[in-house]
């Protein structure tokens, strides 16, 4: 079993910049990984190579490591897969920004570690290609072209936690318990 | 066919946490509130901090509550993940077997050598914990078929959990890592969600199914018109609610998902009684897990709405996506390659009925290829005891073994360039069932069997 690459993990996330790439509104778990794909590896490398194929096949050539996803309504719904967001990350995409993230794919990108800012008014906002800002601890988002700011909305601290840390697995691994059971 | 590894009675032992008769009183005034909706009922009965002493907390909609998890299940497409996030965290055992559940159904049988070597990885796992292993069934139909009781907590590492709510259980999808911590502690933390209220009334005409009244639901409130919420559904009176047969309540709570609710929960009747008494649980343990909750008559709802079945007409959803809803007679005439009934949305007993009683006598039209998938091993076994099956080999239709299959373009019916097909199954989306370039539309088995023998998209109600 090929094991995860150590780097993608512990990232410090705090201030996170890249370009941006516009996606609309229901972008569904079908469209960011197909079934045949992901049931066929275990490998997030693997993954990462079928990146939002539903849209474009070539997404992971074209995208550079950092650079940040922007979209519309719903981003994420359909399967539970978890392989969605991990593609996602592994393919370099350093946060996602979205009017509103489904139930299951907001879950598992937090478990993951993959930040993701929910931002209702961001349609419209950014254009493709803007480099874009974050600030993690504080759920901030700046548009470097029109020095536009958005703030997201807030998260238990609990996920934040477990964001910060690099997911529920980088979590565990340092503290020896779930980020949700306060010892 | 089916193995079931029955956990040991000592894992059996270690089911405190479930509350027996004995506790149940103590709830008794959490299941008596007006003012609690289902979900605030259950959360509020399986909240961790108060379940080992009497004084119980009342968990409202919007409280993020930590819960004792029943029945905790993965399959042989998120079943990996879970397993390599456990290895990675490097946790030996498990909180209790008995109460994991492990599911080849997604590809079953291994359609290739990748797929085999996952299987392969489940199946380890699963001798080395003792936990529950079913090949074969699709998982959400075999937890209903046997597992889930009214008031149990499921988590499934796979979106249409929420079908488990037609039995009035909290039932929800979460992602493999998650479904991995619960393994380990048995213990996951949940929003309460608020609640949508919907009541049902009217009766069908006739060619119209669960099927048509979901789809025109999620037409109406879009994809995530039921976001991080939960639909509890309502009878207007006993005549409406002899219609929905378990059968078309988990084809409701299954479906609910294409509008994101959390949860989908019918309300528990003298049809969930006879389920129960058809459908014994295998782990024979019925009363002392089951927990009769009914909503609060006087509980909040964020949204309230009503569905008149008699005004419902046949529905046809897509192509790419579930929400774009349209009646039969405006999709008419759409050549289809491929007609597809299965799926855990829509490949129940009933199912396989009505495909019956229309292909009987009939043939599948030429330019037509027609695949039927029963959603379990109990399905398959009917439909072959019935006589269905020759019904669909004489009209040229291709019975296949219960799998997800061509529900998710993996094997058995996954689709080429271009291609269209007529679907029962779940969902339409991009490349769902094969070629980014075919399209899927989705509809009730009747008006894929309808469509089966013209060739095309058609109306089921003159072959009824
Ligand atoms: S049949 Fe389709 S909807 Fe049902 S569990 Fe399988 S893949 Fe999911």
């Amino acid at each position: 079993m090929i094991m995860r690459d150590q780097s993608h993990h512990g990232i410090n996330p705090v201030n996170l910049k890249g370009k941006a790439w516009v996606f609309g509104d229901d972008i569904n778990t079908d469209i960011i990984i197909p079934f045949r794909f992901k049931s066929r590896t275990n490998d997030p490398y693997e993954m990462a190579k079928y990146a939002m194929y539903g849209l474009d096949p070539d997404f992971h050539k074209k995208i550079s490591k950092g650079d940040i996803v922007v979209a519309g309504r719903n981003f994420g719904g359909g399967s539970s897969r978890e392989q969605a967001p991990v593609a996602l990350k592994y393919a370099g995409i350093s946060a996602i920004i979205a009017e509103s993230f489904a139930r299951i794919f907001y879950r598992n990108a937090f478990t993951i570690g993959l930040p993701i800012l929910e931002i209702s008014e961001i349609k419209g906002k950014v254009n493709p290609q803007d480099d874009l800002k974050i600030d993690i601890t504080n759920f901030v988002v700046e548009n470097v072209r029109t020095n536009e700011t958005f703030y997201a909305r807030q998260v238990p601290e609990f996920m934040r936690q477990m964001l910060l840390e690099g997911g529920l697995v980088e979590y565990y691994k340092k503290y020896k318990h779930f980020p949700w059971i306060q010892s | 066919m089916q193995t079931t590894f029955s956990p040991s009675s000592s894992t059996l032992q270690q089911q405190h946490q479930t509350p027996n008769n004995q506790d149940i009183s103590r709830y008794k005034n959490i299941i008596d509130d007006k003012s609690l909706t289902f979900a605030e009922k259950i959360i509020s009965i399986k909240n961790v901090e108060t379940s080992n002493t009497d004084s119980k907390k009342m968990c409202m909609s919007g409280d993020i509550v930590i819960v004792n998890v029943d029945l905790a299940m993965a399959q042989d497409s998120t079943g990996p993940l879970a397993i390599r996030s456990l290895n990675e965290m490097g946790i030996e055992n498990l909180y209790d077997s008995s109460k994991v559940l492990l599911v080849l159904d997604h590809t079953f049988p291994a359609a290739d050598e990748k797929v085999a070597n996952l299987h392969a990885m489940i199946r380890d796992f699963v001798s080395k914990h003792n936990c529950m292993l079913i090949q074969g069934s699709i998982s959400h139909q075999h937890i209903l078929e046997q597992l889930a009781t009214p008031g149990m907590i499921i988590l499934g590492a796979d979106s249409h959990t929420c079908q488990a709510g037609c039995i009035s259980a909290f039932a929800t999808g979460i992602g493999s890592t998650e479904i991995a911590a619960v393994w380990t502690t048995g213990q996951l933390w949940l929003q309460v969600p608020e609640t949508i209220q919907i009541k049902l009334s009217g009766t069908f005409n006739k060619g119209i199914f669960a099927r048509d009244l979901i789809l025109d639901h999620i037409g109406k409130v879009g994809e995530d018109g039921a976001n991080y919420k939960a639909l509890e559904w309502k009878f207007s009176n006993d005549y409406v609610k002899r219609q929905f047969s378990m059968d078309s309540r988990a084809c409701i709570s299954n479906a609910s998902m294409e509008c994101g609710a959390k949860i989908s929960v019918f309300p528990i009747d003298e049809i969930t009684t006879k389920y129960l008494d058809d459908y014994p649980r295998i782990n024979n343990n019925n009363e002392a897990e089951k927990i009769v909750i009914h909503p609060g008559n006087s509980a909040k709802h964020v949204d309230e709405y009503e569905i008149e079945c008699n005004k419902i007409e046949p529905q046809v959803s897509g192509p790419d996506n579930v929400d774009k809803v349209h009646t039969v007679g405006e999709m008419a005439n759409i050549e289809i390659d491929q007609a597809f009934i299965g799926s855990s949305t829509n490949g129940r007993i009933e199912d396989m009925e009505i495909v019956a009683r229309m292909l009987k006598g009939r043939k599948v039209h030429k330019n037509t290829r027609c695949v039927i998938t029963p959603a379990s091993v109990k399905v398959y076994e009917d439909a072959i005891k019935r006589g269905y099956v020759e019904i669909y080999i004489e009209s040229g239709a291709f019975f296949t073994n219960s799998t997800c299959g061509a529900c998710v373009g993996t094997h058995l019916g996954a689709l080429g360039e271009n291609e269209i097909c007529i679907s029962s199954s779940s969902r339409n989306f991009v490349g769902r069932m094969g070629a980014l370039s075919s399209k899927v539309y989705l509809a009730s088995p009747a008006t894929v069997a309808a469509s089966a023998i013209e060739g095309k998209i058609a109306d089921p109600r003159r072959y009824l």
